[in-house]
């Protein structure tokens, strides 16, 4: 089984804060980190391999810098990592970056393709259906529990809003995972050993044969105009007095506004 | 397009460098200089003082924008019974195609016991209906191939979904195919009065920052909308429209769905429907301790919410998580019981009309959002604010 797992390399977004008068991000000692649904991912890929054997490989899209990110997976135990960095790459919005993993999963091959549930910076949740459908294969969203996996078949639970469905699909396949699937492991010493001294396979644009105008910003659709600090509301009361009064006060006021 | 540093106005005061979230700029002989790290974001466009970080636009920047017309919504159907978003995205669409001058189409996929008619009465001028069994329960490439046709065939200029588990998986592969832009989770969209392109704001980085994306070069242009942000359409059962049926013939699908499994807890979780929620987070202190919430979630006919922290800690299951990973709600009334008010759970829940929050601490940030804000023991306010209640219900 040839398991790909898809990692971003992510700011830890609960510290991003935007400067209010300039309206600029204010990232000044944000660490970066493995985007967490991401862990999940990986974690799925390992248990798959331990379920029915094979290869896991980590891809991700991103500066050079995130190589950090795919030696950490490979302290988890993953085979290999496959950098894609290309300053044709800057820019990509969902679909030049699903586009680009695309191709780099088209020439690694994969039964079985991992993605998060989305990630912690774009929270979009596009990528991986979007990589599905360049592959032209079915995916399956929001995976909490892998229930079996043949040569040619599997069968998860995907959750919905009000429980979960019981779907099964055809392989090649793409999932996107919830927290709720697994607890990623911590990375062993052996594990640390190894991250140290891997090759990183690093692909550019050239290697993967795209044309230009499909990639980074010229590939997008989407142009992000501005950005804005969310507003905050202002009508807001404090109740005083004692538990008793503070009560009334605000069952009085509910009554009123036709809430109760 | 790419972005550059008039080296013969820059000070070298570095004011850009901080700005950067990738990085991507760095002093060089006394220079800002903008590296390969670059993401094109533009987050340092406007904090230069002296006006020397410029966008360049190159010839490639320019695309033929596709033709099209029209506003359609994807209406969403589980169980035969159409979701709420359904109807928010037809008041949405309505205002939408009003602002362009154009009509707004619905498209069903599977029966529902009102009758595709519903969405007539809601707001929609036209649905396209395909009721045939392989669409009853969602399976992605069925109704991506079956959406990505009709488009095809009809060249709207909008097309929205809802961000449900729905609309977020498949629309996606809507959009790939089509090679037009998807805007996901979107809280307000409008229509741009010069270009007529569509604004479409989001939330990004966790709820921190706001963003405006635009599709400026290809059509349709595609966004997911959050369920509860948007207002309902006006329902009339006199309005009148036209139901086209579809076909699915030559549609396959490589997934099926063998089971659907309801988990529905004590209290109803339907959190998207709650016109009442009570929300716990970690002051409520153990699933002992949701009780009180539940009493006063019973008298008050609503239903139970938790902040992650909550969850985390088992007291309650994930599915009343709300927040940036959990739902998205927006009741009349919205309880926050020893909930702090992190970023991460107000995104979530600060389009609900009223907000009540009690909590110990009163520098807790959650007053800074809340409409009514009680300091005090949730232990203590929460039975009396019950039986308070219980009183003029007459229970
Ligand atoms: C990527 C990411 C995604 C996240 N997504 C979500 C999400 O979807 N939803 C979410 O909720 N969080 C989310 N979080 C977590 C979020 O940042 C906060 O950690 C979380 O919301 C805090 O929950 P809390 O307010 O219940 O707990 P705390 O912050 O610990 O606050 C508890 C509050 O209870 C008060 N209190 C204690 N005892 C009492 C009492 N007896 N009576 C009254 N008040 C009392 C305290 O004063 C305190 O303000 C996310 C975080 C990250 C990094
Ligand atoms: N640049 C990237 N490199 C590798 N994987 C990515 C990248 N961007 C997104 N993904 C994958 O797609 C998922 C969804 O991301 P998003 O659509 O950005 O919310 C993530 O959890 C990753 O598994």
């Amino acid at each position: 089984m040839k398991i790909v797992v898809c990692v971003k390399q992510v700011p830890d977004t609960a510290e991003v804060r935007i400067n209010p008068e300039t309206n600029t991000l204010m990232r000044d000692g944000v660490p970066s980190i493995i985007n967490p649904y991401d862990l999940h991912a990986v974690e799925a890929g390992l248990q798959l391999r331990e379920m029915a054997g094979g290869e896991v490989t980590t891809v991700t899209m991103g500066p050079p810098q995130a190589e950090l990110a795919l030696r950490e997976t490979i302290s988890l135990g993953v085979d290999k990592a496959v950098l894609l960095t290309d300053r044709l790459f800057a820019g990509s919005d969902t679909w030049a970056t699903a586009y680009a993993l695309y191709k780099a999963i088209a020439h690694i091959g994969a039964d079985i393709i991992i993605c998060g549930k989305q990630a912690i910076d774009g929270d979009t949740a596009q990528v991986g259906p979007e990589i599905a459908e360049f592959l032209d294969i079915p995916h399956i969203a929001y995976i909490r529990k892998i229930v079996e996996v043949t040569a040619d078949r599997i069968v998860v639970q995907r959750l919905m809003d009000d429980g979960y469905d019981i779907v099964e699909s055809t392989l090649p396949v793409l999932l996107t995972v919830v927290r709720e699937l697994n607890v990623p492991r911590l990375p062993s010493l052996k594990g640390k050993m190894a991250a140290k001294k891997a090759d990183i396979l690093k692909l550019t644009a050239a290697d993967l044969k795209v044309e230009e105008q499909d990639l980074g910003l010229k590939g997008s659709p989407t142009q992000v105009r501005n950005i804005f600090a969310p507003e905050a509301k202002t009508n807001r009361t404090m109740l005083h007095g004692t538990p008793e009064e503070m009560v009334n006060k605000l069952v009085a006021d509910l009554q009123e506004s036709k809430c109760l | 397009m790419f972005i550059k540093v008039r080296t013969e106005k820059c000070t070298g005061c570095a004011t850009c460098v901080a700005s950067c979230p990738y990085d991507a700029i760095v002093m060089h002989e006394d220079a800002a200089r903008i590296t390969e790290l670059c993401q094109l974001c533009r987050a340092c466009l406007g904090v230069c003082p002296e006006g020397a970080i410029i966008e360049i636009a190159e010839e490639s920047d320019k695309k033929e924008k596709g033709q099209g017309s029209g506003v359609w919504v994807f209406a969403e159907q589980r169980d035969g019974k159409l979701a709420g978003v359904s109807f928010e995205l037809l008041g949405a669409g309505r205002r939408l195609a009003e602002d362009l001058g154009t009509s707004l189409s619905a498209v069903l996929f599977g029966r529902v016991s009102s009758g595709p008619e519903e969405l007539l009465h809601w707001g929609a001028d036209r649905v396209y209906y395909c009721g045939e069994e392989l669409l009853q329960d969602f399976n992605d490439e069925p109704y991506a191939n079956l959406l990505t046709r009709l488009i095809s065939e009809h060249k709207p200029e909008i097309v929205l979904a809802g961000a449900t588990p729905i609309g977020r998986s498949f629309i996606p592969r809507v959009a790939a195919r089509l090679h037009t832009g998807l805007t996901a989770d979107c809280t307000s969209l409008q229509i741009d009065p010069e270009t007529k392109n569509l604004l479409q704001v989001r939330p990004a980085f966790g709820g921190n920052i706001m963003a405006t994306i635009l599709c400026p070069h290809t059509r349709p242009q595609m966004a997911t909308v959050r369920p509860r942000v948007m207002q309902k359409g006006e329902f009339d059962k006199g309005r009148k429209g036209e139901i086209i049926a579809v076909s699915a013939e030559g549609i396959t699908s490589r997934t099926k769905v063998l089971e659907t499994v309801k988990e529905v807890s004590e209290v109803a979780v339907n959190l998207h429907d709650a016109n009442v929620i009570v929300a716990g987070g970690r002051g409520v202190g153990g699933d002992k301790g949701f009780q009180a919430l539940f009493e006063l979630a019973e008298a008050l006919n609503g239903s139970i919410a938790a902040s992650r922290a909550a969850v985390d800690e088992g007291w309650i299951p994930y599915r009343h998580q709300v927040g940036q990973t959990g739902k998205t709600v927006g009741p009349t009334l919205y309880i926050a019981c020893g909930i702090s008010g992190a970023v991460q759970h107000v995104v979530g829940m600060q389009s609900s009309d009223i907000i009540v929050a009690i909590n110990k601490n009163p520098e807790a940030p959650i007053f800074n959002i809340a409409t009514y804000g009680i300091v005090g023991d949730l232990f203590e306010i929460l039975p009396l604010l019950t039986r308070k209640i219980k009183e003029l219900k007459g229970q």
